[in-house]
């Protein structure tokens, strides 16, 4: 008989397994469920990209790429990120296209991490950060963000977590679970910090698109004297609708994004051809329907919102991506056993916030990536429960 | 962009008279507004009407559509509109558009049968006049009418949930 846990790789054996899977699984089986969990645009890609992936299929667009990605493609992102952020990046070897944002994440982080660097991580924050840092060797350092501070990382949090082993600060804004951005005077006041030192930036935009404020979104490279030192990492998934295609980008100076292109093209080979044919239609035609995703799920921001702040929980104003993050301390219940019993009792699921990092326990993720209807009955009965437990 | 655009975005999308208190929480106003600003789109025939879109070809009940292309010569002083409103007071008409191009009225009929809706085009549209000529299409199938697609039911087919 193999023993199998011997002849797993430490680091990976060490992983601990997600601790709220038993949690999904139970959702995922359940009749009747609303949920409010969901990751990902409710809207199908516009029909515009369909049509150009299923129109390179019929022409026999069915061979690799170049490692990078197609060129057509890095120079419609490199037009698209002038045009929506205002900064230039050059298509020749300044851009790699990757398997979803995810892959982005991952190439930066093993490209530049050597055992013992530590990276800053901002929590709560996506899950992939943590084990990545891990996988590569790296010391994940987390940084706990508050409400008090809408979950921004501020100077004085980034001063205090710098050391002389600190490699990386990701950047996880705008923010799932919270739906926290950085606003460019917070951007800015990052970036004073960072300023003399050596210290790499991974800007995770990839809900960049979808910010709510009246201030026009902002990247991180576009700070003064952070492009250098940033790599962006944005996609299609999100603004898009495309999570399915498994197509996203990193942007940066060509001394990361090369080595980064190194391992891509060991690892990967190329990113999805039908995916990158259907992405530069995205990026060439598609401004007018991802400002209408946007406008819909701005009018289920402030719908969402409003409900959750009459059932008396407080929820700070989240200006992006399609998350809000209540706070539900006065039920007196952790985050898991929130929403195990809300599951139970009212059939919504939710996301437990400390599935973002410990900081998020007393907090649940919903998504507003649902017609205005199914977020009505979701808070109907959130409320119901809320009432039952707050009395 | 201004409430009034947002307000009839809204509408617009939901095919009915949404409940204002909901729409004042979507825009983050108060439904004394919303109300107050529908009130006031529907009395300046901003907002005609409220209609139920249905695909009637999914009933037992007997119908054909035409689409009629007119060509006219206009009235002095009067242009299209006084044949336009001769034309739009028949119930048989659902629809009616000046065109540019190659005819000038489009006219969208309903009929029980392709008989009553010829006979409405010989005996009411033909002799007319100002009438040059007529140009009668009748309707196959629908696939999509004011946005919605009717033969396409998009299921959510997404995981319950994901991160």
């Amino acid at each position: 008989m193999i023993d199998y846990k011997k002849l797993l790789n430490k680091t990976v054996a060490d992983i601990p397994p997600s601790g709220i899977r038993k949690f999904f699984d139970l959702a995922a089986q359940m009749d009747d469920v609303i949920s409010l969990g969901v990751g990902e645009p409710d809207f199908a890609t516009p029909w515009g990209i369909r049509e150009a992936g299923i129109y390179s299929l019929e022409r026999g667009r069915t061979f690799y790429t170049a490692n990078a990605g197609l060129l057509e493609l890095r120079q419609e992102i490199c037009r698209y990120t002038e045009r929506k952020f205002g900064v230039s990046y050059n298509p020749e070897n300044e851009v790699l296209v990757t398997v979803g944002g995810s892959e982005a994440i991952d190439l930066m982080i093993r490209s530049v991490i050597n055992p013992g660097d530590e990276v800053l991580i901002p929590e709560p924050s996506f899950v992939c950060y943590k084990p990545i840092t891990e996988l590569a060797g790296g010391v994940p350092v987390v940084i706990e963000t508050l409400e008090k501070d809408e979950f921004r990382l501020t100077p004085e949090q980034l001063k205090n977590a710098i050391t002389s082993r600190t490699k990386v600060l990701i950047l996880p804004y705008p923010n799932n679970p919270t739906g926290a951005i950085m606003r460019r005077c917070d951007l800015e006041a990052i970036a004073d910090v960072l300023d003399g030192t050596d210290i790499l930036v991974l800007s995770d935009e990839i809900y960049g698109e979808l910010v709510y404020s009246d201030e026009p979104p902002c990247t991180f490279s576009a700070i003064d004297g952070m492009r250098e030192r940033t790599i962006v990492v944005n996609g299609f998934s999100k603004a898009f609708a495309m999570t399915g295609w498994r197509l996203g980008y990193a942007l940066g100076p060509k001394e990361i994004i090369l080595p980064m292109t190194k391992v891509h093209q060991y690892g990967i080979m190329s990113s999805p051809t039908t995916s990158q044919f259907a992405a530069i239609e995205a990026m060439r035609s598609c401004d007018a329907d991802v400002e209408a995703m946007r406008r819909e799920y701005n009018y289920r921001r402030r719908y969402i919102v409003d409900g959750f702040r009459k059932m008396g929980l407080s929820c700070f104003e989240p200006l992006g991506a399609f998350y809000i993050f209540p706070c539900i301390k006065p039920t007196n219940m952790s985050s898991e056993e929130f929403c195990a019993r809300l599951l139970e009792e009212e059939h919504v699921a939710c996301v437990p916030g400390n599935a973002f990092g410990k900081c998020g326990d007393g907090y649940i993720r919903c998504s507003y990536a649902y017609s205005v209807d199914s977020i009505e009955k979701a808070l109907k009965r959130i409320s119901k429960f809320v009432e039952k437990y707050t009395k | 962009m201004s409430n009034i655009t947002e307000i009839l975005n809204i509408l617009d999308k939901s095919g009915e008279k949404t409940d204002p208190a909901k729409i004042a929480q979507m825009l983050g106003s108060t439904e004394e507004e919303v109300q107050s600003i529908i009130r006031g789109l529907e009395k300046d025939n901003i907002i005609v009407g409220y209609k139920t879109l249905i695909n009637w070809e999914r009933t037992d009940r007997e119908f054909v559509d035409a689409l009629i292309e007119l060509k006219i010569t206009p009235q002095r002083g009067e242009g299209f509109d006084k044949v336009a409103e001769k034309i739009y007071k028949y119930p048989q008409v659902k629809s009616l558009y000046l065109m540019s191009g190659a005819y000038d009225l489009a006219v969208m009929i309903e009929g029980r049968t392709m008989k009553d809706v010829a006979l409405f085009v010989a005996e009411k549209l033909a002799p007319m006049d100002h009438i040059l000529s007529t140009a009668t299409h009748f309707v196959l199938k629908k696939y999509k009418n004011d946005g919605l697609i009717f033969y396409d039911n998009e299921e959510d087919t997404r995981q319950v949930i994901t991160l």
